[in-house]
């Protein structure tokens, strides 16, 4: 090879490199341009209803959270699916209750009054059950006040009365919790015996419990099946409604937003199951039946209707007061 | 009609917090609340972003839906106001708003929330315009003077935008076509339906 040829090769592989240096640098990319964008993150991060979150200055580490699209479907069941089953559930009881009324009228004791009474409750039973039922009563009002308040109250008496209404609801909703939750204990305490299903309740649940017909009455202990439904759907509810509202009012326990959305929709659901189950019992307990009322009044009820619809629970009654008599009567030897 | 919106060009954002600066001021905004903050997105990492976020002023606003004391209103320049007369602390509109906007004064036990504060898009509540009853629940009322909010108008970079939504989306449109890049109209698609095309 010659010198020249050599020297071209040289040159040659010079101006080659001069040449691929500038198209190296031209290829590397335009650094602002790779940035995070809004649709591709949201795709990363999994879908249209992921979190968007990043760093703030802010202490609250929530506050990192940029967009949060589910909370839009929350807000959707919360003022409309919420909405339309509660007023459902209470609305529709009470039609069911009046058509009930209607068919069936109140239900009389069918062999009259005999004026004799007999004790159902004493005295801690009756401070129980109104603890229990005068909180629940608050709280299911201002409960379904702030559910269906701005389409009933509002319109009905203007934003100063429902305002009010619903400011002091907040605060009564918040505290009478507390007692709810205590007496639910007691009611626990005094009659979960009384209250397990037994063979009886078959017998008294195919009998309808003798709501429908007149002159039908099943045999009941102390409290029938009908009853033992309103004990359990109250026990249960009642302990769902606490916990889902111990972690409504203190979030941090609640976890997440996501966590406290969700307490929040069983809440609302218990809530207005139980209202719909309180209200027959209401019923039944007042206007529906004659004699039920004194149960929980006075504590003494009317024997004829003591034998009509808890026969057992007399019985039961009668022997013990017999023993009881019988011991007495016998002289000691 | 004009609808407002703001819209956040998070390519310009530098992150220097004089929005948020700038709004506490404008309208003594209580200790502990942000109406505006800056969410940094992949921080310390290529391609990190900044955004500037406060209440969207959402079409079919959510907090709205799920407030039990209907305390909401959107003006007819689409701004998504509350009237603090009627709110009673309940929490709901923060648990319901996807941008977080929804605060609250007080964070001690259960039941003392507070009124909840937001960005009014520095346009007051519901009392007369530029009252001193409107200032002090809810701060100045620029919209009433005519201005534009504070933190798009004073924005060092133009980062942040607020003004009638198709103007504001055009601006952005242009920058992207000039600059040949953008990150998108963050948080346009949750609050309003559909986000800039370009």
């Amino acid at each position: 090879m010659t010198y020249l040829s050599r020297l071209l090769v040289a040159l040659s592989l010079v101006a080659a490199f001069g040449l691929i240096a500038p198209t190296g640098a031209q290829a590397q990319v335009n650094p602002t341009e790779s940035s995070v964008n809004e649709d591709a993150m949201f795709q990363a991060l999994g879908g249209e209803n992921a979190i968007v979150s990043g760093r703030t200055t802010i202490p609250d580490r929530a506050a990192g959270n940029l967009i949060q699209p589910d909370n839009k479907a929350w807000a959707a069941l919360q003022g409309q699916t919420l909405h339309t089953l509660s007023i459902v559930a209470v609305v529709g009881m009470v039609a069911l209750l009046a058509l009930f009324y209607v068919f069936r009228g109140k239900i009389r004791v069918e062999s009259g009054l005999s004026g004799r009474t007999i004790l159902r409750f004493n005295w801690v039973e009756r401070f129980a059950h109104w603890t229990l039922a005068s909180t629940f009563i608050i709280l299911a009002l201002t409960g379904l006040n702030l559910i269906i308040g701005k389409s009933v109250i509002l319109p009905l008496f203007g934003e100063g009365v429902f305002g009010t209404i619903s400011a002091y609801g907040k605060i009564a909703h918040n505290y009478l919790a507390w007692p709810f939750m205590v007496a639910l204990a007691l009611i626990i305490v005094l009659w979960v015996i009384h209250n397990i299903p037994d063979k009886v309740d078959l017998q008294w649940i195919k009998q309808g419990g003798g709501l429908l017909k007149k002159g039908v009455h099943p045999p009941a202990r102390k409290f029938n099946a009908g009853q033992k439904v309103i004990f359990w759907s109250v026990v249960i509810g009642g302990i769902g409604l606490s916990y889902t509202g111990f972690m409504l009012l203190f979030p941090s326990i609640a976890g997440s937003a996501a966590d406290w959305q969700f307490y929040q929709i069983i809440h609302a659901l218990i809530a207005a199951a139980l209202s719909a189950i309180v209200i027959a019992h209401i019923y039944i307990g007042s206007v529906g039946m004659e004699g039920a009322f004194d149960a929980m009044g006075s504590g003494e009820v009317d024997e004829n209707w003591a034998k009509e619809h808890h026969s057992l629970w007399v019985e039961e009654v009668e022997a013990t007061q017999k023993r009881n008599t019988t011991q007495v009567t016998t002289p000691a030897e | 009609m004009a609808r407002m919106k703001f819209l956040c060009d998070a390519d310009r954002c530098i992150e220097c917090q004089a929005c948020v600066t700038a709004c506490k001021n404008e309208h003594e905004v209580p200790w502990g609340i942000n109406r505006r903050r800056v969410v940094t997105i992949n921080d310390g990492l290529p391609g990190e972003r900044s955004v500037s976020m406060a209440c969207m002023h959402c079409t079919d606003a959510p907090c709205a839906a799920v407030c039990p004391v209907a305390c909401f209103y959107t003006t007819d320049d689409g701004v998504v106001l509350h009237n603090k007369d009627t709110c009673i602390g309940c929490g709901y509109c923060s648990y319901a708003c996807p941008f977080g906007a929804p605060q609250y004064p007080q964070t001690a036990n259960f039941g003392t929330r507070g009124k909840m504060d937001k960005c009014t898009y520095c346009s007051g509540g519901p009392e007369p315009d530029m009252s001193q009853a409107e200032y002090v629940k809810y701060g100045a009322n620029r919209l009433a003077e005519g201005k534009l909010p504070l933190c798009a108008e004073m924005c060092s970079t133009k980062a942040l935008l607020a003004g009638d939504g198709d103007i504001i989306a055009d601006i952005y449109r242009e920058r992207v076509v000039t600059r040949g890049y953008g990150s998108g109209a963050w948080g346009w698609r949750t609050a309003y339906g559909d986000t800039v095309t370009v």
